[in-house]
């Protein structure tokens, strides 16, 4: 185990804090770091993918549990795999593809830990379908705060805590996870644009059933009648005959003889000491307006990579580094079903606004999972990065916070680095419970984050 | 804690009457900050400093504390530390003195210099520990461009300024990677109770521009802040102009 006193982010790399850095590399080191935790507590930490301060403790302990990275156990037959907390999605990925299998949810990195990816409750592409992440979770091994370790299945409470409860519950060490069944590492995908806002959810809510994987890309800064133009990008697993077809991939043999293959571009990162101000109205304007004339305009059942699919920033390491030393905030919400009116509002203020955002996620979720602070529910998503030096952006943000609370919304814990905490009861209406269980299963408040000091997620 | 624009949710001034400070406590209050603690001597001044930053909807505390008596400075400091955790700790008291009187009085003039400098040491450096135990928080240090370079016309007040200005400075080094974030603002004349009388000097600023500033460098994670910003320019060929020539100014 080696400790060190470091400045901690999130991605979004504002307001950082000191923690002891503790890198457990087994279960009874894990359990030592839990019951050797100073006054003000620890948290564990993933891959560091959450935007804002969840997996930062100011002056107390951060468990980095990516030295706990091993797959136990996999069952090429039920497609179940057992494996640690610290193991990421793309390890995973690697390894099942092979097998046949896929991670039944992904964000929009791989770069997270199953634990990571239960603690904040991740969704994905396909949650419209498939549910978020803790839907496809069997069991999980949880270290609490006593430096007990507790089997957890589906169904508890105590699961139905931990699933988005942001690591405040306890560690995770091990999971359970079902898989999905793929014959081929390719996805077959179609494109269209959407011209307008209400273009675009005219066309999501009449085909998004037809499709396993659904999202659409915003343009936040087209303004009048292109107020929110869009690109929709939506597809499934190819079948193993798509790769039959002549001429829908470019290098077909090499897919066909392959057709498993988990292939990651890597491109070279950004330098880490970018100036703050290059992103602007005009820049990402302009990268925008490119973007969008680019898109094809109704193409289908192209084959791309999973990692073409899913995951296109990840072929950049350390993306996050061209929003400059100032950071960037993510500001990601949901309105219910039928308060379209409350979205329409809300992109109208942000491109009159002129934001410098990079097109933005706009999804339709799917039925909700119990998880109590689990962030989706039935409805529209929008999520957009916004360099944090924009000036008026605390205000705007505050502004947009109102109209989605009032609309029965909520905004996202992992992505979050600014929200009022007032507001946080009605957007999370079982708040309430998971405070009155922390209060039960860790009295001392051994398992904190800033997210929580911040947002008073402990018993009041 | 801080937002990720820096603006803390619990201030703590040190000063609790400074009008900067209570300008820059008025603008964090309206964004987010929904504690304050005012600590100065007991007064009609700062109770009703309270009473107006309450109107704004922040839990208002007043403690008693002097800066003239750092004996007592880690025992009162410590019971608002205690409290929870502080996210910015303004350090904003000082004294501006009267140069031709305290010329003659030299007993006048250590007083300046023991409220504006060995008074901010002691809080300074006990506000330090407790937010370097915390992780994390903001020391933002009110200094002066008097500190910069000695006039004839303050330059009691300035050196008392420019000791603290190394200090915190020096101070802020010493807890580079702490989380802890300490940011020397450097404001010019600043129209105020405390300069009223005095005529104003060239690029004269305000208590809320001051504010305005210290929220931005909050924001930004600056470690010096100049206000208004073109006195940095000024300042840095105001520092090496000969003294034969500065002393012919009109300053």
């Amino acid at each position: 185990m080696s400790a060190d006193t470091v400045p901690v982010t999130g991605w979004g790399r504002t307001a950082p804090t000191a923690a002891r850095l503790i890198r457990p590399r087994s279960y009874e080191e894990a359990v030592a770091a839990v019951r050797g935790c100073g006054a003000r507590g620890g948290i564990p930490r993933g891959l560091g993918r959450a935007y804002g301060d969840a997996a930062q403790n100011a002056g107390g302990e951060v468990f980095d549990m990516t030295g706990l990275n091993r797959v136990h156990a996999i069952d090429a037959e039920g497609g179940t795999v057992l494996c640690d907390a610290g193991v990421s999605l793309h390890r995973l990925m690697e390894v099942l593809l092979p097998l046949g299998w896929f991670v039944p949810v992904t964000p929009g990195t791989r770069y997270v830990t199953v634990g990571g990816a239960i603690g904040t409750d991740i969704h994905g592409r396909n949650h419209h379908v498939s549910g978020s992440f803790s839907r496809h979770v069997l069991s999980f091994e949880l270290l609490t705060a006593d430096g007990e370790i507790r089997t957890v299945r589906r169904g508890a409470p105590l699961f139905d805590a931990t699933t988005g409860g942001m690591g405040l519950t306890g560690m995770i060490l091990t999971a359970t996870v079902q898989l999905q069944p793929v014959e081929t590492s390719l996805m077959s995908v179609d494109t269209e644009r959407a011209r307008d806002l209400d273009d675009l959810m005219a066309r999501l809510t009449a085909t998004d059933h037809q499709y396993r994987y659904s999202v659409a890309r915003v343009d936040l800064l087209a303004r009048g009648a292109a107020t929110g133009r869009a690109v929709l990008t939506r597809g499934d697993h190819a079948p193993l005959e798509a790769l039959r077809t002549p001429g829908l991939l470019a290098g077909g043999t090499r897919a066909r003889r392959h057709p498993l293959a988990f292939g990651t571009p890597r491109f070279p990162a950004p330098p880490p000491f970018l100036p703050e101000g290059l992103l602007t109205g005009t820049t990402v304007g302009l990268f925008n307006e490119l973007w969008y004339r680019r898109a094809p305009r109704a193409r289908t059942g192209r084959l791309q990579r999973i990692s073409a699919f899913f995951h296109p920033l990840d072929a950049v390491p350390h993306w996050n580094r061209i929003y400059g030393r100032g950071g960037l905030v993510q500001y990601q919400f949901v309105v219910p079903q039928g308060q379209e009116e409350a979205l329409r509002r809300i992109v109208r203020r942000v491109s009159e606004q002129r934001c410098p955002s990079f097109p933005a996620v706009l999804k339709r979720f799917g039925d909700a999972d119990p998880g109590w602070l689990s962030f989706p529910v039935p409805g529209w998503t929008l999520a957009l990065d916004i360099p944090a030096g924009l000036p008026g952006l605390g205000a705007l943000l505050d502004e947009l916070d109102e109209e989605v609370a009032m609309a029965g919304g909520r905004v996202c814990l992992a992505k979050d680095s600014r929200l009022r905490p007032e507001l946080l009861t009605a957007m999370y209406p079982r708040l309430d419970d998971f405070r009155a269980l922390r209060a039960e299963l860790d009295p001392r408040g051994v398992f904190t984050s800033d997210l929580s000091r911040r947002l008073t997620l402990q018993a009041l | 804690m801080k937002d990720a624009f820096g603006i803390p949710q619990s201030l703590l001034i040190l000063g609790g009457t400074s009008e900067i400070a209570l300008a820059t406590a008025r603008r964090l209050v309206v964004r987010r900050t929904r504690t304050v603690w005012l600590a100065g001597r007991p007064s009609p001044a700062l109770e009703s400093a309270a009473t107006q930053l309450r109107s704004l909807g922040a839990v208002v505390h007043t403690v008693a504390f002097d800066a003239l008596d750092p004996e007592s400075h880690e025992t009162v400091l410590g019971k608002v530390f205690a409290e929870g955790d502080i996210d910015m700790v303004l350090l904003a008291f000082g004294i501006l003195g009267d140069q031709a009187y305290d010329e003659r009085e030299p007993v006048a003039a250590v007083r300046v210099a023991q409220t504006n400098y060995t008074g901010a040491v002691s809080a300074g450096l006990v506000s330090a520990r407790a937010l370097q135990a915390q992780g994390h928080g903001s020391l933002v240090v009110l200094s002066s461009v008097a500190g910069e370079r000695a006039r004839r016309a303050d330059f009691i007040y300035g050196s008392s300024k420019a000791g603290l200005d190394v200090f915190a400075q020096g101070l802020g080094d010493a807890l580079h990677g702490t989380g802890v974030h300490v940011m020397v603002v450097r404001p010019g004349f600043v129209r105020s109770r405390m300069t009223a009388g005095l005529e104003a000097a060239p690029l004269a600023t305000t208590p809320e521009a001051v504010a305005t500033a210290i929220e931005l460098g909050l924001r930004r994670r600056s470690e010096t802040v100049w206000v208004p910003g073109a006195l940095r320019v000024v300042m840095a060929v105001a520092r090496h102009l000969p003294r034969a020539v500065f002393r012919l100014l009109p300053l």
